[in-house]
């Protein structure tokens, strides 16, 4: 078995070009000294609280949980956070991270456009240049968000390569940091990669659960029985399960998009469908054909829409501490309107995928049992798309 | 004794690396023994991947192509096993760690050594991961090629001592493809690399003219060129071996 840095089990590790391998240990060494340092730390818990907005609240549904009938449903609301999803925890501690390295400018990859939003943000803020890629099929599907970040000051380079999605956006932002890595950071949006990635995303965005934790136990005194999560790369169900890890009753489950069905070519979730791999960075599963060839996966979430998972929920998954269970199209477009509907909340079609695994988990538990989901963010920039879904033409 | 050194018995030696299946095998085979006919001295042959990271444009779209004419790994092991036939210069598989993983390493890297591959040259594999495959490797007599690059500075030794074959010594930052000019300082690499083994070197990434290729040669051992070569199976198609042979003739001329 390989025992190189950034292990959990067999998944993970650091599968780059040599290019980028001084790259990484920099980034390492780094994180271990500023993780700890009493300066970054007052300075990260201040942009968080008084530019992203947290804590981000912990929501009783009630509406949600009448019209189930079952378990208690508690919202973890990371659409409230700026900029609209979990995505700006992380990018504020990399850039933070970035600009204390001494680097000058940004490079990340992007799906739906959240992480490619938040990294413009945080460059914006702290006046480092930015560069994001993004899947030309992606900036079709998110043409707002591509807006966004060309409004805050970045450039979005549309990548027309294989599927034109987040994996091909995750590759051309590769090949850019090894053909410049001196003034350079890439802030990877999700729990994926070579180490020290994984955990460096993990790290900044357990504050979901640091804060749920908390916020659970305030309001009911008790721990949840189940918290739920969408998984893509995993970025929100990790930072949304870690904190539970240690407390063996509360079940974690992580909703794949399964796209049109695990049982047809057009699906995405990984877990379910893939068989374990060497790619992007690291060992994993992945969706991938019997020679190693990666899958043209497809989910109507260009968030989810990815062939790999990070190695941590692999590993949760090989141990069994997590359950990773697959969401199609249209159990998350329903749960999408079902969540606008009864409790005025849009959910971003990602989370949805969320909602509505609890939509049949939630009626066969008892009433004095917990959920919480995590709404990962808000839906505003999935509007036209849906409506496009349901056969409806409307004019962003 | 490694049957890669052979490749560094005549001069410098000239690399050049073809996509296997790009547009068909058939043109493959044809490119290879043109490229050998031609003086040649080791061939790189590419096995596809859907998703080469390391790979500028033009090698990303051999890879597609190869892979889109159905081309498959067990296909390219029984194309080797053909070429074996009449080719004997020490050839080497360039391709990436989820290729060989999937295969199954064992069954991969056992293939390898029965149809006559030398070598395996796989850039998402660093120092620090070839325990994924070296004991394999090293088992069954298939060099793991190591590389290393402009920004490995410290690393290099560390490298260089436990290399196997030869030393890819990646010219450039950034992803294959051709460049006109390379401004690492090359010949201090190589100085780094001798002092700590006797594995040949050879420059690869940009590279494309005969003065590129002559100035790499004058400070390593041989010269390594792939998007210049694939640039002409792209334009050429079925017909590219005789422009692809003429190509490798004159870069071996320069480089002398």
């Amino acid at each position: 078995m390989n025992t190189s840095k950034g292990r959990f089990g067999v998944h993970g590790g650091q599968y780059i070009p040599e290019t980028l391998m001084n790259a990484v240990i920099e980034l390492e060494r780094a994180y271990e000294h500023y993780k700890n340092d009493p300066d970054f730390i007052r300075e990260l818990d201040e942009l968080m609280k008084n530019y992203a907005g947290r804590p981000s609240l912990l929501y009783y549904a009630e509406k949600l949980t009448k019209a189930l009938g079952g378990a208690k449903i508690y919202l973890k609301r990371e659409d409230l956070n700026h900029t609209g999803s979990h995505k700006i925890n992380n990018v504020l501690g990399q850039a933070l991270l970035a600009k204390k390295m001494g680097k000058t400018r940004l490079i990340a990859e992007t799906g739906a456009g959240q992480h490619g939003v938040a990294t413009a943000t945080a460059a914006a803020l702290l006046g480092m240049e930015c560069v994001v890629f993004m899947g030309e099929e992606d900036t079709k599907r998110q043409a707002l968000n591509v807006y966004r970040m060309k409004l805050l000051g970045s450039k979005v380079v549309p990548v027309t390569s294989g599927t034109a999605t987040l994996k091909d956006a995750v590759s051309e932002a590769m090949r850019e940091w090894t053909s410049r890595i001196e003034d350079t950071h890439y802030c990877l949006g999700s729990v994926m990669g070579p180490h020290p990635f994984p955990t460096i995303v993990r790290d900044f965005q357990s504050v979901i659960s640091k804060e749920a934790r908390e916020q659970i136990l305030e309001y009911e005194g008790r721990l949840p029985d189940a918290v739920i999560a969408c998984v893509g790369g995993g970025s929100n169900a990790m930072g949304s399960f870690y904190n539970f890890i240690g407390d063996e009753g509360v079940r974690l489950i992580g909703c794949e998009a399964a796209g049109r069905g695990i049982d047809t070519f057009e699906t995405a979730a990984t877990v379910n469908t893939g068989r374990l791999g060497i790619f992007h960075g690291m060992k994993s599963y992945f969706c991938q054909d019997e020679y190693g060839q990666i899958a043209p996966v497809y989910s109507i979430s260009a968030g989810l829409d990815y062939p790999g998972i990070g190695p941590e929920h692999a590993y949760l998954h090989d141990i069994g501490r997590a359950e990773y269970v697959p969401v199609t199209d249209d159990e998350a477009v329903e749960a999408f309107e079902f969540l606008s509907r009864t409790e005025g909340i849009i959910p971003a079609i990602e989370s949805a995928h969320a909602v509505a695994y609890a939509m049949k988990l939630a009626p066969i538990m008892s009433s004095d049992q917990i959920i919480i989901i995590t709404i990962s963010g808000r839906g505003d920039k999935d509007c036209a798309a849906i409506a496009r879904y349901r056969g409806e033409e409307i004019y962003e | 004794m490694s049957k890669i050194k052979e490749a560094f018995n005549n001069g410098k030696a000239f690399i050049p690396f073809v996509t296997c299946g790009d547009p068909d095998l058939e043109t493959t085979g044809r490119i290879v023994r043109e490229m050998v006919k031609n003086g040649a001295d080791l061939v790189e042959l590419g096995i596809p991947f859907s998703d080469p990271t390391a790979e500028g444009p033009v090698i990303q779209g051999a890879n597609i192509r190869a892979l889109s004419g159905g081309v498959t790994t067990d296909r390219i092991f029984s194309f080797v096993e053909e070429l074996r036939r009449d080719v004997s210069v020490p050839l080497v598989f360039m391709t990436y760690a989820n290729v060989v993983f999937s295969y199954g390493a064992e069954r991969f890297i056992s293939t390898c050594k029965s149809i006559g591959i030398d070598g395996l040259i796989l850039p998402d594999l660093p120092f620090e991961e070839k325990g994924e495959f070296l004991p394999l490797c090293r088992e069954y007599g298939v060099d793991l090629i190591s590389l290393i690059a402009p920004t490995s500075a410290d690393r290099i030794a560390m490298i260089a001592r436990e290399a196997d074959g030869f030393i890819y010594i990646v010219s450039s930052l950034g992803v294959t493809g051709v460049r006109s000019e390379i401004t690492t300082d090359i010949p201090s690499l190589v100085a780094l690399v001798r002092e700590n083994t006797d594995v040949p070197c050879a420059v690869g990434f940009g590279i494309s003219t005969p003065e590129q290729a002559a100035k790499m040669a004058q400070c390593s051992d041989g010269v390594i060129v792939g998007s210049a070569i694939v640039r002409k199976i792209a334009e050429l198609g079925r017909e590219a071996a005789p422009a692809v042979g003429e190509y490798v003739r004159e870069m071996k001329n320069a480089i002398r």
